[in-house]
């Protein structure tokens, strides 16, 4: 099995982990209401901790500890989707993002736990049952605000056409897809897409949003390849400011 | 995290003459015996009032506490800080959701009190209108802010109001992980690089004042609260608390090797009492009545956070809204 394949997969889902868990944390403090402060800040609980967990399983596999993977890299070097770093903006875009994503992430984890890779599957079993509750939290907030005041459809409405092509790019294909999917460590992006497809369309259709027809967009994709838009940088400078002014350090 | 200092700034007692006394008799002899005053239960105007306000300052504490703390969760060095602290902002949120629901037991929207913490007309813990400059102002606030807190609502949790009582019990004891936490965090910084030493003693430095503010103003000065004294809604005097404070982390301080920047703070043997120069009580005023370094900002970050969440309350509305009293 070609270590490089696996470690790919590793990495653009940690990444993908840290990054939105980090986005969620800026909730904190901010929520439309304390519940929702406090939900967010679970979810980034959770997202910066399964991150860890599969830096961890890279350290296994020779990369560098945790946190100086975390830490120290520059924004090229990071494999998240550019959907992840965007920056929460208001409320309906978070909440849009945080459905369109993790119901991507929990049938990713849900597929890996068939992984022939064993670490990854002994891993995915317990990611899957964190994000159960991420997906309940998603799927109630979408349902509620998709069907309750004029606004509230029309904001969720607007954020769903603008992250759509975003939340396309999560699907970006790995230039070791063939082989992840021949030796049985992942079902593949493409399989993923269409499962989840199926999932938002699902609940979209109990409320009042509209699912554009997602053949006419045009995925922002680049993030897998170290290609980011202009807000992941920022993001990172603030996230290694104090690690960075002695990575010697213990903190 | 909550000093309580400010609480009591002085009651006017009038309106006890328009209690009926046998009813007032028998609410104070329930005190007396130690028995909790619940919701439902008669008690006289005044002990509504002062509880609602000591318990709504409470709640204000801790959503306001949580922003200058929050704003270290996106720099916090490493998955274990990084992780602990956005555990531990959490946990002040949920206690501000934990302290509006027993202050709405009483009577009052947990609508209206952040309406009145926005419009300035309640107040919050004077401590959170400094800046948190640095990590180590964090690392401060983790450890010696929530230690002084709990040292107040240890004591407050022996009061006469149940639903208050049982929400500190809880709190509390997520507070002694704060505690841990913080106290953690400061040991590497002292047993770390002068970097990191000198960081934490500049952080002691700027927050010492604001931490003997933090248990309100001297008892030769406070009101007087006999009667809240008396109905277990106060439970210590501000000197004795700030006086126990000391007592527990004075010496915790200087093991680390930090100087303590007060050079007439010594236990006096004979009285068992810390002697210390005189809080600036004209400062605490000051900042208490909107004239501190953060005031503005900080309710500046509540006031936009309400209003950019206004639309989300109001999609929760169904035609069956109505407002409902928490079970207590």
């Amino acid at each position: 099995m070609n270590d490089l394949a696996i470690k790919e997969l590793l990495y653009k889902m940690a990444d993908d982990q840290l990054i939105l868990g980090h986005r969620n944390s800026e909730w904190t403090g901010f929520g439309p209401l304390l519940e929702e402060d406090i939900a967010f800040s679970s979810m980034a609980q959770d997202k910066v901790g399964q991150s860890y967990a599969l830096y961890t399983i890279l350290h296994s596999l020779g990369e560098q500890e945790p946190d100086t993977v975390a830490f120290t890299r520059n924004a090229e070097q990071f494999h998240n989707s550019i959907f992840t770093e965007l920056p929460n903006g208001e409320y309906d875009f978070s909440l849009i993002r945080h459905f369109l994503y993790d119901t991507a992430e929990i049938m990713r984890f849900d597929m890996l736990t068939e992984s022939s890779f064993q670490p990854l599957a002994e891993l995915a079993v317990k990611v899957r049952a964190e994000l159960r509750y991420h997906t309940l939290h998603a799927n109630t907030w979408v349902k509620q605000l998709g069907s309750a005041t004029e606004e509230s459809v029309a904001r969720l409405q607007k954020s769903l056409e603008h992250a759509l092509p975003y939340a396309l790019g999560m699907f970006e294909e790995s230039p070791y897809e063939k082989e992840l999917i021949e030796t049985g460590v992942f079902a593949g992006e493409k399989k993923l897409q269409e499962k989840w497809l199926v999932k938002i369309s699902a609940i979209i259709n109990e409320t009042r949003l509209q699912l554009p027809d997602l053949s006419t967009l045009q995925p922002v994709s680049g993030g897998r390849i170290g290609k980011h838009s202009e807000h992941l940088q920022p993001l990172l400078n603030e996230m290694s400011e104090v690690f960075r002014i002695d990575p010697t350090a213990e903190w | 995290m909550y000093g309580g200092g400010n609480t009591f700034e002085g009651i006017k007692t009038d309106s006890l003459a328009q209690e009926d006394p046998e009813k007032l008799a028998e609410f104070e002899a329930r005190i007396e015996r130690g028995e909790k005053i619940e919701p439902t239960d008669w008690m006289p105007q005044l002990y509504r009032k002062q509880l609602i306000r000591m318990i709504e300052q409470h709640a204000h504490s801790e959503i306001i506490g949580a922003l200058p703390e929050g704003t270290w969760i996106t720099r916090a060095p490493g998955f274990k800080r990084k992780l602990a602290l956005m555990a531990k902002v959490q946990d002040e949120v949920g206690h501000a959701q934990l302290l509006y629901s027993a202050a709405e037991t009483l009577g009052k929207s947990r609508e209206q009190m952040i309406t009145d913490l926005i419009t300035g007309k309640s107040k919050y813990s004077n401590i959170f209108n400094y800046p948190a400059f640095t990590w180590a102002d964090s690392c401060f606030i983790s450890w010696l802010v929530d230690a002084g807190a709990i040292v107040n609502q240890l004591a407050n949790a022996k009061g006469s109001y149940g639903p208050y009582c049982r929400a500190l019990e809880r709190i509390c004891a997520e507070e002694s992980f704060h505690l841990k936490y913080g106290h953690h965090c400061v040991i590497y910084l002292a047993t770390g690089t002068q970097k990191q030493r000198d960081m934490f003693q500049e952080a002691l430095n700027r927050w010492w004042a604001p931490m003997m503010h933090f248990f309100g103003p001297s008892d030769k000065i406070s009101a007087h609260t006999e009667v809240l004294m008396k109905w277990k809604v106060k439970m210590a005097t501000n000197d004795d608390m700030r006086n126990q404070f000391l007592d527990m982390y004075v010496p915790k301080i200087r093991e680390l090797g930090f100087i303590i920047p007060d050079p007439k703070l010594k236990k006096n043997q004979e009285t068992g009492r810390w002697e210390y120069t005189e809080p600036d009580w004209e400062e605490f005023k000051r900042v208490i009545n909107g004239d501190g370094p953060c005031n503005k900002e900080r309710l500046e970050v509540r006031r936009i956070a309400e209003e950019r969440g206004r639309w989300v309350r109001e999609a929760l509305k169904t035609p069956r809204t109505a407002y409902v009293t928490p079970l207590a």
